[in-house]
């Protein structure tokens, strides 16, 4: 769409924010211009704490106590927000402005009733009160939510997070806002789930012709979504043109090496590295005598340090960087040749369970979170386990860890050998085999305990060391979770998410483990951080030959690591085999939905496959097929009398689908095959 | 809803359970033989055991608790050793004392102290903020004796806006009562007033900063309408539950401020129980209290399960 010649319907001129902490203010804002045309969506991207959010508050003009706009301008669709008195500024945010969160569950006040609160919308508006709940009403159906009318009737957490966020795209378009804001709309929603939400977006977008501020950390999400794009750095634009060019030729530094962070399409950790960014994002407020990247910016000469970058024309876009046209050639920081060697994929497993199932009762039901589960992993493997919110891999993880008791009839073997159901019958050789990391270093780690406490007292534990010997293999230790030295005297609260999950993972290898469980391991972490912890796992795993059980929600996360995949759906592995073949295809038809549902960061819109409904509840699973509800291309009654076995599509790629069964099999084998897979299931393969 | 209820109502029950069994067993524990103490050092050892056999102490202590916890749940709480005759007119009357007090007290302290919070959240930082909370906390820091002592200086001796003793005169109607019973529910005001304001304060900061109040903010909705509608009812929530737990204290905690205005209360009912081992007179009051305590809470719990949606599906499923 480009610049329109028309009047904007966001302008930002030179903003300038700060917060007050510590006695006085921090710039988290710095001279920000940009603008948004009528219809036209707008991305923002960056990495936390690099001010998007704050560029969002500002617009709405609901910074928190501390903040203060220092310079500039805000204007909305010809109106100057910071200038507006309190009557006009509620009617902007009424009529004008609307905005949809990153967390639906909070933005909904949970002891009033969705319709309620959507009402309360046209009642700002000025709808007559007769007219509110038939326009509710209308709006909900809008948004494609079925059943609109008890959905009113319903309170925002008797809703699942899909259907809250369109709740709230509802209100937020309930008024016909000229400006939309998105402040990480997806974040957080299962992959299916956000694919859903992004049609939506994408859908009503053409009938309302609103213009959106994107605020994502997600570039693939952006790169779909948006016609223009503003790379955010420590509160200032760095870069800002037409999303696919950005994307596919960045010219500054920091969107070149934040686009190379990103484990993409085929890459694997045997293939190379994932580049990092070195270093660390400025503290707000700190004061910047040259351009705010030239930190971690391998290009970075004096002029760099001691010279602030203009954000100047370069080309089709604008680049606030000395040297744009050397932006292409930045060289890695993580050199990416450096192979992990892959393992060697032989041998007895080294974990083996078979037919795992979780049972719990609940007011006089049972719900079966996890079915007939079996899987084995090899030493130096990685199984990637994914799948959507209550697929059950949490609690499957769990089950190999000894957290949760199997129900009866589950067996797990470590080495050949069957282990205890529960953590505290487990010998300690046996524990110390299988740690975990947690996806928040931040609860996982004692915050009154130093790093060199925490680690320390893991070696003692699990290591059983004492004295020198503790203090070297600490030490070492350290060294190979790059860790610095220095760290060890702070404590969790001192250090960055990524740091912190570092510690984390050095304190899960102290007993040289042999399995250790990654639940989603980076998902709290920005894109750099994230690529250094995936280096550093592939690292530990090609030096210590131990394997991952990888739990993501992100596929390119789980491919980058992965030897091979399993995808869960309502507590059953419907589909499992090696990473590419995964990827390749064929595919169970939930796994091809789950694929077709990741955007991907060239833009290109691949053929979505919509599942209608959402996942069912484990009390309640569908007869035969679980996945038969909702299956875009179920066979016919024999999906909904027989529950398909898992059989081999391919040499170790695994299906339990009735198209293969009956498409790779003859008929008169089946018998006979089932048998034998059901014996492979039993092994573990 | 009804089975939540239910199981509300068998925890309030086993609470009253296990308060019974300390009452009692604790009772035993104390020094002395009741006879003895009773008919006093000079008395003959014969009419002694006497006087325990008929009271029934010689019999084994489980006896004693099962014929006593069988005739208190049917309403007997049997005799004063002391005035030898049925514990239940002293109980209560003393606890219908203690009730009006506390229920003056409760009737001033709680709109205050929650007009209080709001008032300091939504001024947080300002300077009503400050006073509202320094003042709140130095109230609840001072002991009812002082506070008790000085509003009797202040508004019986100096100002004689109030009578000093809450003793009225027999034949005073309500409004009479209540006369004579303001200054007494001034100091458990101040006491309880901190700490229903700084429950208010934090509950009501933290609505305000919530993300549905941000959502409702910038719906465009009149801040006035935000505050009626979706600040206030999260933000009390907690306080409204733990307010109520309140009542045991204001029931049960009144001995002092009893003493000092001449009252006679449930509170100085047990002081005078235990002085004189009455212990008939003592486990029934403890466990008046107790009772009153066990509805206060179950009421608070339906309350609060009301208010929250989240806690009544939960429980209704």
């Amino acid at each position: 769409m480009g610049r329109s010649m028309t009047e904007p319907a966001l302008c930002l001129n030179h903003l300038s924010v700060a917060y007050r902490s510590g006695g006085r203010d921090r710039a988290v804002l710095r001279d920000i211009s940009l603008k948004i045309a009528p219809g036209e969506a707008y991305g923002l991207v960056g990495e936390s704490g690099c001010g998007k959010s704050t560029v969002a508050l500002t617009v709405v003009r609901y910074l928190p106590r501390n903040g203060k706009v220092t310079g500039g301008s805000v204007a909305l669709d010809g109106a100057d927000v910071m200038r507006l008195g309190p009557e006009a500024l509620r009617d902007l945010r009424a009529k004008k402005v609307s905005m949809v969160y990153q967390d639906p569950g909070r933005a909904l006040n949970p002891s009033l009733k969705v319709g309620r609160q959507l009402v309360e919308v046209f009642e700002a508006v000025g709808v007559p009160p007769a007219e509110r709940e038939p326009r509710a009403l209308e709006t909900l159906k809008k948004v494609r939510i079925t059943d609109p009318g008890s959905v009113m009737q319903r309170y925002p957490h008797q809703l699942s997070g899909g259907m809250q966020q369109r709740v709230l795209i509802a209100m937020a378009l309930a008024s016909d806002p000229a400006m939309l804001i998105l402040d990480e709309p997806t974040t957080g929603l299962d992959a299916t789930v956000q694919a859903d939400v992004l049609d939506l977006i994408t859908d009503l977008r053409r009938e309302l012709g609103a213009s959106i501020l994107f605020i994502s950390h997600n570039l693939a999400v952006v790169a779909q979504m948006c016609d223009r794009v503003g790379v955010l750095y420590a509160g200032m634009l760095v870069e800002e043109g037409r999303t696919r060019e950005i994307l596919a030729s960045p010219r500054h530094p920091y969107t070149v090496a934040l686009l190379r962070c990103l484990p993409r399409g085929a890459q694997q950790k045997d293939v190379g590295r994932l580049d990092t960014i070195p270093g660390f994002l400025p503290t707000p407020g700190a004061l910047m005598s040259g351009c705010p990247f030239a930190e971690r910016c391998a290009l970075a000469d004096d002029r760099c340090r001691t010279e602030v970058p203009e954000l100047r024309e370069s080309g089709d876009r604008l680049v606030r960087c000395h040297y744009p046209e050397r932006a292409a050639d930045v060289p890695r920081s993580t050199p990416a040749d450096v192979a992990v060697p892959k393992p060697a994929g032989v041998g007895a497993p080294v974990l083996r369970a078979s037919n795992l199932s979780k049972t719990y009762g609940q007011g006089g039901g049972a719900i079966r979170v996890v079915a007939d589960v079996s899987l084995s992993l090899l030493p130096g493997e990685t199984l990637g386990l994914v799948g959507e919110s209550g697929s059950g891999k949490t609690t499957l993880a769990r089950m190999l860890l000894g957290l949760v008791p199997p129900d009866p009839g589950g067996l797990i073997e470590l080495d050949g050998k069957a282990l205890a159901a529960s953590l505290d019958r487990r010998r300690d050789e046996e524990v110390k085999a299988m740690q975990i990391i947690f996806q928040n270093p931040d609860s996982a780690l004692n915050r009154s305990h130093t790093v060199g406490h925490i680690i320390g007292r893991a070696l003692r534990r699990l290591g059983g060391l004492r004295g020198a010997d503790l203090d070297s293999r600490l030490d070492t230790l350290v060294a190979a979770v790059r860790l610095a030295p220095r760290y060890l005297a702070l404590r969790p609260r001192q250090l960055s998410g990524g740091l912190k999950q570092r510690v984390a993972i050095a304190r899960s290898f102290a007993g040289d483990p042999r399995v250790v469980v990654c639940d989603e391991p980076t998902s709290a972490l920005d894109v750099s951080v994230q690529a250094a912890i995936l280096n550093l796992l592939a690292e530990l795993q090609a030096a210590r030959a131990v394997s991952y059980i990888f739990i993501s929600h992100d596929l390119g996360v789980v491919r980058y690591l992965s030897d091979r995949i399993a995808v869960l759906y309502l507590g059953r592995i419907i589909e499992i085999g090696p990473s590419e073949r995964l990827f390749e295809g064929p595919n169970h038809p939930y796994t091809e939905a789950l694929l077709s549902a990741v955007p991907n960061i060239e833009g290109a819109q691949n053929a979505r496959i919509r599942l209608s409904g959402e996942i069912p509840s484990a009390a309640n699973p569908p007869r035969g097929c679980v996945f038969q509800n909702r299956c875009p291309r179920k066979l016919g009654a024999i999906c909904e009398t027989s529950d398909p076995p898992l059989a081999e599509a391919e040499p170790g790629h695994l299906i339990s689908c009735h198209i293969y069964e009956q498409q790779f099999l003859g008929a008169a084998e089946i018998q006979g095959q089932r048998r034998r897979t059901h014996d492979r299931k039993a092994e573990g393969v | 809803m009804l089975h939540y209820i239910a199981r509300r109502f068998a925890l309030s029950l086993v609470t009253l359970f296990v308060l019974s069994l300390l009452i009692f067993f604790l009772g035993q524990v104390l020094p002395g033989n009741v006879g003895r103490f009773l008919l006093g050092p000079d008395a003959d050892q014969q009419a002694v055991e006497m006087l325990n056999h008929q009271l029934g102490l010689d019999r084994p202590l489980l006896v004693q608790y099962g014929t006593w916890i069988w005739r208190f749940v049917q309403g007997d709480m049997g005799e004063s050793y002391v005035y030898r005759t049925p514990v239940v007119a002293f109980v209560s009357q003393a606890l219908l004392h203690s009730l009006k007090l506390a229920a003056v007290a409760f009737l001033i302290v709680v709109p205050l102290g929650i007009m209080g919070g709001i008032i300091a959240a939504l001024k947080v930082n300002r300077p009503l903020d400050r006073i509202i909370s320094l003042g709140g906390l130095t109230a609840t820091v001072l002991p009812e004796f002082v506070t008790a002592i000085l509003l009797i200086l202040i508004f019986g001796i100096w100002l004689r806006w109030l009578p000093i003793s809450a003793a009225w005169p027999d034949g005073a109607g309500a409004l009479g009562q209540l006369h004579y019973l303001i200054l007494p529910a001034m100091p458990l005001v101040l006491v309880l007033f901190g700490y229903i304001a700084r429950m208010a304060r934090a509950g009501m900061i933290e609505a305000l900063d919530s993300d549905y109040t941000r959502t409702a903010v910038l719906k465009g909705l009149p801040w006035r309408l935000v505050i009626w509608r979706h600040v206030l009812r999260n933000g009390l929530l907690p306080t409204i539950a733990v307010v109520a737990t309140q009542t045991g204290y204001l029931v049960g905690g009144l001995l002092i401020v009893e003493t000092l205005f001449r009252y006679q209360g449930i509170g100085s009912l047990i002081f005078n129980a235990a002085r004189g081992r009455d212990f008939p007179m003592l486990e029934a009051s403890v466990m008046v209290i107790g009772v009153t305590y066990a509805v206060a809470t179950l009421l608070a719990d339906l309350l609060y399960s009301f208010l929250n949606p989240r806690i009544r599906m939960v429980s209704s499923r």
